[in-house]
């Protein structure tokens, strides 16, 4: 009988930590399915944040390499420019790249670095219980905006990936979804891209993930999903932005 | 290799003794007074085949080291006291992963943006660990530009040897100072194979670098592994210079510059014959206790230093002397060798 849907060699058969209906997960399996069509399993170097994935090497099955909260892009750098033949990609969560790290960010993009970024919005920072992220949105309820995000004072929800899209150095900029199948197979080809573009030489891409946190969110997963759909984008519109 | 003496200042010849030993990668960030030493890579890495970058920032600068030494290279970054301060986020990482690293703290004046004139202010800093956690460097300090290029040199194979981070710790004076250089010297050794690198997992189980470890009694045990490496090192590389230690009465302790001027103060104080020795620790961490421990030496202890007394400390600890004297200047002075003369003159009354 042919086998027409298994677990990828890049994906190591280990239970994660997420929460039910967490985006991490998905992300995860679908950076993993890529590898292994790309066929680049023995020479990709994943760099992982600080957050939720920051053991994100525990459950995939190639080189990773630890960052300190932001620095992912200025490790990465280094490990690109010292293994051009190598595939390196950052994995980062909203606050991680938009706002401890975004000098890191930003100056990595300006060089143009030949890496590929997998940025995940999930508008809040989960590992350390529900804070307002850079992309909070404006009137979300956090841990740390009891009242609901007020632009004037906590600022307005950061559009990273608009900013990065303006510098000449950047490549690829796109913003992805997983409310449901069909955008997750569309963040798949986008992430895709991404990795594709690094392969081929051309420079830096990445792909921003409108991602549930059911828990921090305070709803049900189904809602979760939802809310991506129906608030997130509103803030945060969906397509490709360069 | 050439043998002929060049005309070189410190920054630059720890930037050529670097380029040497097979520094691979270097990140940097401008900063006075070690702005001779980026310059220098930047012209010079390229030249070698070699990767240099200006980093962003001095945080970028330290995890850009991480990232080059995670991928198995021989990496270097360099600053001066309040760019250090920065880098101590890298710095502990890059200890609790177990990378081999140089970082070179060419000193100037603090607390704060202090000045840019010649200090030796961070010797806490250096030689605690400096960052969060329990961990220590192995803290070099040159006194001439010779031993500048030959301890960085010497800092390549000592890292690669210990998986450790290795601060070359200079001043100002030192790194501004010219004076001539032999190009050879000691040899930085091959970089060691790293089989933990990241390097793709062809043919390999994957690698991971990192430094968390939350699983029950993880941490501990990395914690002691740290400390049982530490143990080694502090059994096996320390380093001094002693001048007249036999029959001294008083034994100047200084390191670096300051090293410097003691020593030309010691030989007029011999000349008058008064009987002074010198101890110069050319690790500072660890710190060479043997040196004060020699049986049946009564001398007292004077540590001349460019800070208030941050060395004292480990000189009480290491001789077992209650009182240590001290004579020190920071914030852009420099200890004459007039001020030493007289202070021992006064001391040997």
């Amino acid at each position: 009988m042919k086998k027409i849907f298994t677990r990828p060699e890049a994906l190591k058969d280990a239970p994660n930590h997420y929460c039910p209906g967490c985006g991490h997960g998905i992300a995860h399996r679908l950076i993993a399915e890529i590898v292994d069509e790309t066929g680049i399993r023995e020479r990709v170097i994943g760099v992982a944040p600080v957050g939720c994935a920051v053991v994100a090497y525990d459950y995939w099955n190639f080189d990773c390499s630890e960052a300190a909260h932001g620095r992912a892009l200025a490790v990465a750098t280094a490990i690109k420019r010292l293994r051009p033949q190598n595939i390196v990609f950052t994995y980062q969560g909203d606050g991680d790249l938009a706002a401890i790290g975004t000098n890191e960010t930003i100056h990595a993009a300006n060089r143009g670095e030949n890496l590929t970024v997998i940025f995940i919005n999930n508008a809040i920072y989960g590992m350390t219980g529900g804070q307002m992220a850079p992309t909070t949105l404006v009137g979300q309820k956090t841990a740390t905006t009891p009242s609901g995000r007020e632009g004037k004072g906590h600022g307005y929800p950061l559009k990273i990936s608009e900013i990065l899209s303006l510098l000449p150095g950047v490549c690829y900029v796109e913003r992805v979804s997983f409310q449901d199948p069909q955008h997750v197979l569309k963040a798949k080809a986008a992430i895709k891209q991404a990795f594709l573009n690094q392969i081929k030489g051309q420079g830096f891409s990445l792909v921003e993930i409108l991602s549930p946190c059911p828990t921090y969110w305070g709803m049900s997963p189904k809602d979760a999903l939802d809310w991506t759909r129906d608030v997130m984008q509103k803030e945060f519109p969906l397509g490709k932005i360069k | 290799m050439s043998e002929k003496r060049i005309l070189m200042s410190g920054n630059e010849a720890i930037a050529e003794g670097a380029i040497r030993a097979g520094c691979a990668f270097y990140a940097g960030y401008p900063i006075t007074p070690q702005n001779e030493l980026i310059a220098y890579m930047a012209k010079n890495m390229p030249k070698a085949g070699r990767v240099f970058i200006q980093a962003e920032s001095e945080l970028a600068a330290i995890n850009m080291v991480y990232g080059a030494s995670a991928a198995g290279f021989r990496a270097m970054t360099s600053s001066s006291s309040p760019g250090i301060s920065l880098k101590q986020e890298g710095i502990s990482y890059i200890s609790g992963a177990q990378l081999p690293a140089i970082i070179v703290n060419i000193m100037r004046g603090g607390p704060g943006l202090g000045n840019i004139a010649p200090a030796q202010s961070d010797y806490f800093q250096a030689t605690r660990g400096g960052g969060h956690g329990d961990y220590r460097l192995i803290v070099l300090a040159p006194a001439s530009v010779q031993e500048a290029y030959d301890l960085t040199r010497e800092g390549f194979a000592l890292a690669d040897k210990y998986r450790i981070a290795v601060m070359i710790l200079g001043d100002g004076v030192l790194g501004q100072m010219m004076e001539p250089v032999t190009l050879a010297g000691k040899n930085a050794g091959k970089p060691l194979p790293k089989r933990w690198a990241l390097t793709g997992c062809k043919d390999r189980k994957p690698n991971v670098v990192k430094s968390f470890f939350m699983a029950e009694g993880g941490l501990e045990k990395a914690n002691l592994d740290l400390q049982k490496k530490y143990k080694i090192i502090e059994k096996k590389e320390k380093r001094y210079e002693g001048l007249f230690l036999k029959d001294a009465e008083l034994i100047l302790v200084a390191y670096g510059t300051t090293a410097r001027i003691a020593k030309n103060a010691l030989f007029r104080l011999r000349g008058k014959g008064r009987k002074v020795g010198l101890i110069r620790p050319i690790s500072l961490w660890p710190f060479p206790a043997d040196a004060f421990r020699m049986p049946g030496r009564k001398a007292r202890y004077l540590t001349v230093e460019m800070s208030y007394g941050q060395m004292v400390e480990d000189v009480k600890l290491s001789s077992g002397c209650a009182e240590v004297d001290f004579l020190g200047r920071s914030g852009g002075g420099i200890p004459g060798e007039e001020e030493i003369v007289n202070k021992v003159n006064r001391m040997m009354i």
